[in-house]
This record gives C-alpha cells, sequence and structure tokens, in this order.
C-alpha cells in the first residue's frame, strides 16, 4: 500500500498512528468529511489486534453508556459494501448469551431491561424455551439472550478493507512505517518514522493500540495499558447450522469462551484465559494448554462441538485499560491531539462507529456521540493546588 | 541427579537410531511415533497379519529396514514408546502430545526433532480428483495396505521416489501406464556431479528405470504437466488420464485410472518453527529450513533436527545423522561421546550431503511451472483456493508474502495448515508478485501441528 513521498516532508490535516481498524476507519471517514488524510502503519494494516480478533459484532453486553456508539457502528456494519466497496464477510445472524446459573441468567435479565432505554431490544429466552428456540444448545441452559441484530465479520478482511478503501478516497496509507519521533510545533505536530522520512499536520490521531500508552505518555498523558494475547482457534469445517453468534454468560474468566460458525463451515472460538505480550519483540504468547483448557467450556454450551477438530489456533496483540473502557477523544492537555487504544479486546464491532466518531471530532471538534467515559482525563492523577 | 530426558520426535530412520545413541549412552528416551508402529514412512510396516516379506516390501533396501526394525526390538526393553501420538505443540520445555484424545505435557530436558518429509506438490489443474495420489500416498498403500491406487497407473513429478514406487507398483504386478518426469535429461546428467557421490544407490536407480523399460513402460523425461483428465460415471468423478506436453512442446495424452504425484519432499518442520528455531532459505531445495550445525544442532539449546526434516538426505543419511544428533546432544547434557564415532558420522554424511544436492539439481522442482498455472487450479485444496485466488491476493489485495495472502484468500489456512501447499503457494505469489520467492516467505507454524480433538481429556500440569 506504500507510496513514495516526493517531497521530504509530506504535509495533511491530519496525521493518524496505527493501521488498525480504529486508523484506518478513521482515515476513510477523515476522507469522506474532505480531511486529507496520512495513515501510518508500523507494519501492515489491520496485522495485530484488528486482524486476529474473533470477529464479533456484538452490542449486547457492552458497558451501556457504550451503546450509542456501538448502535451507530452497527448500523455502518450494515452500509459496509456500499461504503468501502468490499464485503467483509458481516453476517447479522444475532448473537446469543447463554448462563447456567441463577445468578448470570439475574445478570442477562437486568442488562436486557437497562439497555432499553438505548435502543437495544434483546430477547430472553428460560429454560426449555431457550432451547426449542436455539436447539444447538445444551438441555440445562437455564436462560438465553438474544440480540437478532448483531452478528459477526471476518476481522482478516475489515481492518484492510478500510485501509484501501481510504487510499481509493486519496488518504495517503503507508505500511512498514514506523514513527520514531513526534514533536510538535508552534502550528504542527511533526512526525518522524524509522526510515527518515517526515509528516506534518495540525492535527494527530494515535490510535496504535497496545502501544498506545507510550505515545500518550509521550504528551504527559499516563494510563496503565496491559498488553494482552486473546486465545483463538478454529475448528475443520463442517455443514453451515449455527448462525448467531454464541457466547458463555459467565463472570468466571475461564468460563468465558465464545463461538460463531461461518459460512464456510468451521466453528471460530475464543476467550477464556488470555496470554502475555511482548510489545518490544512485537509476539504474543500463546499457551496451547489454554486451548485445551476451553473446550469443557466450549462442550458446555455446544455439546456438538467435542466431535469436531481443533486445526488451528492463533492470538493476537490486544490493549487493555484497568476499567475495561477503551481511550477515545480528545487529549486533556495538547490541543489537536486525538486519541482512539486500548479497547480491551472488544473494539472490532465498534470500529466503523469509531471512525465515523473521530472524523467528527477531527473535522469540527465535536461529536453527537457521548465519549466523555472514555476520556484519558480519567487516568490523570489529582492536581495538588 | 535424575538422568535427562530426551524426547525424540519420530521413529523412521533418524528418530531409532537417535534413541538406539541415546540408550547406549545409558538414557532412557521417550520416543513419540504418530505411527501404530515404528519404521517412519520409508520402512512402514504392514499390519501384523499381513505376511509379505522384507524383499516384496523394501526391494532393494530390504536389508535396511530389516535391520532398522530389529534394532528397534532390541531397543523397545530401553526406552518408553508411545505409538499413535501425536506432538501437537510446545510450551514451557514440554511436549504436548495427544494420544486416544488424552493430552498429557510431558516436560523434557532436551529433544531431537526426527518427523521425516512429505510430498511435495505442484498442482495441475486435476489434481484434486479421487484417484489421484501423492506418491508416498500410493507407496503407502501399496506396502502397508497391499492394496494399488488403480489399476492403470500414470506415475507423475520427478526425483528418485517417481522411479521407486513406479518399479514398486511393477513388481506388485501392477503395470504403471507411463511414468512422466517434469526434469529433463539435460538437468539429470547436471546432477551427475553430485549423484555419483553414491555410485550404489544411483545404479539402483537406473537398475529400477531399465526394469520399467524393459517392461514396457514409457518413461518420459521433460514432460510439462497439462491436466489430469476426469471421467464422470456411476462410480462417479474418476481419473481418465493425464495430458501432458513432451520435452518438444506437443501435446501428448497417457490413459490411466490413477496418478501418483509427487517433485521430491519437503521436510516437515513446523515443532522447530513452534520452538523458535533460527530458519533459513535453502536454495538448492527453494525451501525454508531449520538452521543447524553439522550435527544437528538448531539456532535454541537442548533442540536437534536429524533425517529428512532436517532437509532431505534420504533413509541412510537419516540413520546417520539420527546418531550424530543423539551424540551431540549427550554431549551438550555433559555426557561423554566418542569423538571418534562423530568423526565417523560426520565423514559418512559427507557423501549423502552432495547425494542430495545432485538430486536437486538432477530433479529440480519445477518451480517455474506455478507461473504458468491456469487461474481456476486449485492450489490449497483444503480451502479450495485457487491459484487465481492468490493472485488477487498478490495483486489487487497487496499482500506481500503467504501468510498476508492466507489472512485474505484462506490459502494454507485448512486442516493441513498449509504443509501441502504452502511451497506452491509461496511460488504463485511470487511470480504474481514478481519477487524472489524468499520473499514470499513461508506459512507460520501454529499449534496444533495437525488436527486434535475437541474432545479432549487432559492431564494439566
Amino acid at each position: 500500500m506504500s507510496q513514495p513521498v516526493t517531497n521530504t516532508t509530506a504535509r495533511a490535516d491530519v496525521i493518524i498512528i496505527g493501521g488498525g481498524i480504529m486508523g484506518a476507519a478513521t482515515a476513510f471517514f477523515a476522507r469522506q468529511r474532505g480531511l486529507s488524510v496520512i495513515l501510518l502503519e508500523r507494519d501492515l494494516v489491520g496485522q495485530y489486534a484488528s486482524g486476529t480478533n474473533f470477529g464479533n459484532v456484538r452490542r449486547q453486553g457492552r458497558f451501556l453508556p457504550q451503546l450509542p456508539l456501538a448502535n451507530r457502528s452497527r448500523a455502518l456494519w450494515d452500509d459496509l459494501p456500499r461504503l468501502i466497496g468490499e464485503n467483509v464477510e458481516f453476517l447479522p445472524s444475532g448473537h446469543v448469551r447463554v448462563a447456567f446459573k441463577a445468578e448470570d441468567s439475574a445478570r442477562l435479565e437486568k442488562y436486557a431491561q437497562d439497555c432499553k432505554p438505548y435502543g437495544l431490544e434483546l430477547e430472553l429466552y428460560s429454560g426449555r424455551k431457550a432451547v426449542e428456540r436455539f436447539p444447538m444448545l445444551a438441555a440445562d441452559v437455564d436462560c438465553a439472550s438474544f440480540s437478532p441484530l448483531d452478528g459477526h465479520a471476518n476481522p482478516r478482511l475489515a481492518a484492510p478493507a478500510f485501509g484501501r478503501a481510504a487510499r481509493r478516497a486519496g488518504a495517503t496509507v503507508r505500511e512498514g512505517a514506523e514513527v520514531s519521533n513526534i514533536t510538535r510545533t508552534a502550528e504542527d505536530f511533526v512526525v518522524e518514522t524509522a526510515d527518515g522520512l517526515r509528516f506534518t499536520a495540525p492535527l494527530l490521531q494515535i490510535s496504535s493500540g497496545a502501544w498506545g500508552q507510550k505515545m500518550a505518555a509521550a504528551f504527559g498523558e499516563n494510563l496503565p495499558l496491559t498488553p494482552k494475547a486473546p486465545q483463538m482457534g478454529v475448528t475443520e469445517p463442517v455443514p453451515y447450522r449455527i448462525h448467531p453468534v454464541i457466547g458463555y454468560a459467565s463472570w468466571v474468566e475461564e468460563e468465558g469462551v465464545y463461538l460463531r460458525q461461518v459460512e464456510r463451515g468451521n466453528i471460530v472460538f475464543g476467550g477464556g484465559l488470555r496470554g502475555t505480550v511482548d510489545l518490544n519483540t512485537k509476539r504474543a504468547q500463546l499457551n496451547p494448554l489454554n486451548t485445551v483448557r476451553q473446550m469443557p467450556h466450549l462442550e458446555r454450551i455446544l455439546p456438538d462441538f467435542a466431535r469436531l477438530r481443533i486445526i488451528r489456533t492463533w492470538t493476537g496483540i490486544e490493549g487493555y485499560t484497568d476499567d475495561d473502557l477503551p481511550v477515545m477523544g480528545p487529549s486533556a492537555r495538547v490541543p489537536g491531539l486525538y486519541y482512539a487504544f486500548g479497547f480491551c479486546g472488544h473494539g472490532f464491532q465498534l470500529g466503523p462507529g469509531v471512525g465515523a466518531t473521530m472524523a467528527d471530532l477531527l473535522a469540527t471538534g465535536k461529536t453527537e456521540i457521548p465519549l466523555e467515559p472514555f476520556s484519558i482525563a480519567r487516568f490523570a492523577a489529582p492536581v495538588s493546588l | 541427579m535424575d538422568k535427562p530426558v530426551v524426547i525424540v520426535v519420530g521413529a523412521g530412520p533418524a528418530g531409532t537410531r537417535a534413541a538406539q545413541t541415546l540408550t547406549q549412552a545409558g538414557l532412557r528416551p521417550i520416543v513419540l511415533d504418530e505411527n501404530r508402529q515404528q519404521g517412519g514412512q520409508i520402512y512402514r510396516r504392514q499390519p501384523e497379519n499381513f505376511v509379505r516379506p522384507a524383499s516384496k516390501l523394501y526391494g532393494a533396501s530390504a536389508r535396511s529396514a530389516t535391520a532398522l526394525h530389529t534394532a528397534f526390538a532390541e531397543l523397545l526393553p530401553h526406552i518408553e514408546y508411545r505409538p499413535e501420538t501425536l506432538a501437537w505443540g510446545v510450551v514451557d520445555q514440554q511436549v504436548l502430545v495427544e494420544h486416544n484424545q488424552r493430552v498429557e505435557a510431558i516436560p523434557y530436558d532436551a529433544l531431537i526433532i526426527a518427523t521425516g518429509a512429505t510430498d511435495r506438490i505442484m498442482p495441475c489443474p486435476g489434481w484434486t480428483l479421487p484417484g489421484v495420489f501423492t506418491l508416498g500416498g500410493a507407496q503407502i498403500a501399496l506396502k502397508a495396505q497391499a492394496c494399488a491406487v488403480g489399476a492403470a497407473p500414470v506415475f507423475m513429478g520427478t526425483g528418485p521416489l517417481l522411479y521407486l514406487v513406479a518399479w514398486q507398483y511393477l513388481k506388485a504386478g501392477i503395470k504403471p501406464r507411463a511414468v512422466l518426469d517434469t526434469s529433463s535429461l539435460k538437468t539429470r546428467i547436471k546432477g551427475l556431479r553430485g549423484l555419483r557421490h553414491r555410485p550404489a544407490i544411483l545404479a539402483q536407480g537406473v537398475r529400477y528405470m531399465a526394469e520399467l523399460m524393459r517392461a514396457g513402460v514409457a518413461l518420459h523425461a521433460g514432460i510439462q504437466p497439462v491436466r489430469i483428465e476426469e471421467r464422470d460415471d456411476e462410480d462417479g468423478l474418476r481419473v481418465r488420464g493425464v495430458t501432458w506436453r513432451n520435452s518438444r512442446g506437443q501435446l501428448r495424452h497417457t490413459v490411466g485410472d490413477a496418478v501418483g504425484m509427487g517433485y521430491g519432499l519437503r521436510s516437515e518442520t513446523q515443532l522447530a518453527d513452534l520452538l523458535k528455531c533460527d530458519f533459513a532459505f535453502d536454495p538448492t531445495s527453494r525451501q525454508w529450513l531449520p538452521v543447524t550445525d553439522e550435527d544437528g544442532a538448531t539456532s535454541q539449546q537442548g533442540v536437534y533436527t536429524a533425517g529428512d526434516g532436517a532437509g532431505i538426505r534420504g533413509a541412510d543419511g537419516a540413520e546417520y545423522a539420527g546418531a550424530l544428533a543423539a551424540l551431540r546432544c549427550l554431549a551438550d547434557l555433559g555426557l561423554t561421546v566418542s569423538a571418534q564415532e562423530v568423526a565417523r558420522l560426520r565423514k559418512a554424511l559427507e557423501p549423502m550431503t552432495a547425494f542430495r544436492t545432485g538430486l536437486e539439481t538432477g530433479f529440480p522442482w519445477p518451480w517455474r511451472n506455478a507461473a504458468s498455472l491456469p487461474d481456476e487450479t486449485v492450489i490449497c485444496r483444503c480451502e479450495n483456493v485457487t491459484a487465481g485466488d492468490i493472485r488477487r491476493a498478490a495483486g489487487s489485495l497487496d499482500a506481500p508474502e503467504l501468510n498476508r495472502a492466507k489472512a485474505f484468500v484462506r490459502v494454507g489456512m485448512g486442516r493441513c495448515q498449509g504443509r501441502m501447499c504452502g511451497l506452491a503457494g509461496a511460488e504463485v505469489l511470487a511470480a504474481a508478485r514478481n519477487i524472489p520467492i524468499e520473499q514470499a516467505g513461508r506459512i507460520r507454524s501454529a499449534a496444533p501441528i495437525k488436527p486434535l480433538p475437541a474432545k479432549i481429556r487432559g492431564i494439566m500440569t
């Protein structure tokens, strides 16, 4: 995707650092709004968390104040083939959360009430009714919460498709562009890359995922961000029968597994324990024994899962904040600086919405989507006067 | 101090001789074998109730086969042998194995990887038809099950196995319809420089060819596969024959009901990859191989490779390499080894390395074919990914190397994890982008190396 930069310094309205789904979608929507855009991606667009995640396009179960953003994003998912000109295998086939314990069922019931004011309508099925509605589930399911308009998509395709669309729309998308230095002059951010190129813009967005912490710290904004490696896997293909995404609604980390069947027939699964990451070598350590640990829980929700074979596992590099919410919105300290990173393993669904919302901010300085809960200011140490 | 635990993965010629060498030093190695019985692919045994003599099963290698089987029988009380056991992953100095849907993590002090090789495949239109087998597959059918892949098989590809399997079929009473070799007489003459280092093996190959010719089997050199033809009758889709071009470019057709196909061998290197051993591109074989010293020590401490899994040197070479890797392992563990024996083994391997270069020169992987394969040719059969799909990944989707192409169009993403299609997929991508093959990369290995049952009961450590 790299294009030659003829001048020693390339200038644009906005520089976006990080070509995950957040950065790539922002680049696309910022172009839609007429901004000139330079997107700098250290490796390949969508290579880390954006390309390796489960592919959930799920709203139910999210932090309630995040639903306006998720709803905006959900609407965009429908529209993607037209917007970006590529099919990213989005299937709005619904999302089920299943509970086996009364206290977990009670949480599902409460959530189904609480999310209504945000325009999210869920269907609840108890006991026998749950199995009648979803016959693939284990017979002793206590409660199933169904979000009919959620679904799933192919994460390997989505971010690169946004990157290509941004480029077609006129953005400069540079892969293999590792940022080595960022400085700020009176009017501009100056971004230098390891291969000796310089880029300047009055606006800068940092959407470098698990690596965002270090860049924010360079602007005096510190936050705890822990990189983690999700535990993903996939079975051999079998006839396409399971349409909704299925998640195990348990608050025990090891039990929190989920699965989806793609039209090709494979069942993609993830969840449970996460692995460790070395941010310097860019390598995530997947513990294959954690794959073994996922099996009984996957079988618990989908008994026929036990008849299949696992053909592949993988992981990626995700950034987790302490409160499990992303960093999104303007810097609390530096004018013109914006953040969209640290989506704590649940950013994929939000991607298109984040892109559109960040483009609002970059183009106009404001957005109708409430972003206060995600402000980086929440991590600032109390200032003593 | 407890005796160190050494795990040997594989029980072919390399694994067996490695285990034997370890027992001679007083160790009790664990030998993991995917097969039901020791012997590997080359000296694979027939089922217990089959009674064909070794001379029928193994031809000119009967004596080596019997010797290896006998050596293993003597070894059995001194090793921990685990047949039908898949080494599917590694974690924290432990090998993860699966046997009868039971998972176990076995800690080790040293690991000798002797996982052998599989056929190397250059796809052509029709290669996924029922009735097309790899040469190795055609050989297993014959060796282990006393079955032929067809009554009138055509053997196509290149390399010594092509003639060996055709000859084995002939001896079993199945006359091959033709042997179609992509390597030309000219390249074979070039290969002689290396091949002459093992005159006995060379003579054996010449004998196979002569006997095939004497029996009226046509041997064609310098051919270009066009397509494997199909017929559709009450049995369903089957092979009808092979269309090919002769060395003068003329279109030819050979009628047959099955095809055995293979273009030399490719090393099974996934365990070394999971262990993060350094790899390097080997231009002779156009494959990525673990970097080792001459004794088989990899870049990772305590990890060794031996046999065809570390570069193809054949069965005899594998026996020497297995013993040598074990001696190196023992020395690294602080045990005394005979310097004389090490020197003898190194010396014995020299002609084999030269011979291997001769084979790769004389019977080269026809990598140039990848560029001209029609778009609709299936490359990745697990995921039904065509040459055209890979070209689209390389072109409009701008995948610079194979893993990115895999992410976009699923090449190498299926059951075999790219073990069958990875090399050809890389060639198609390299040709489409007009880049050197080493820049096209190799598919990253991931656990499980081979499919793992979801219904596993685990011993968790």
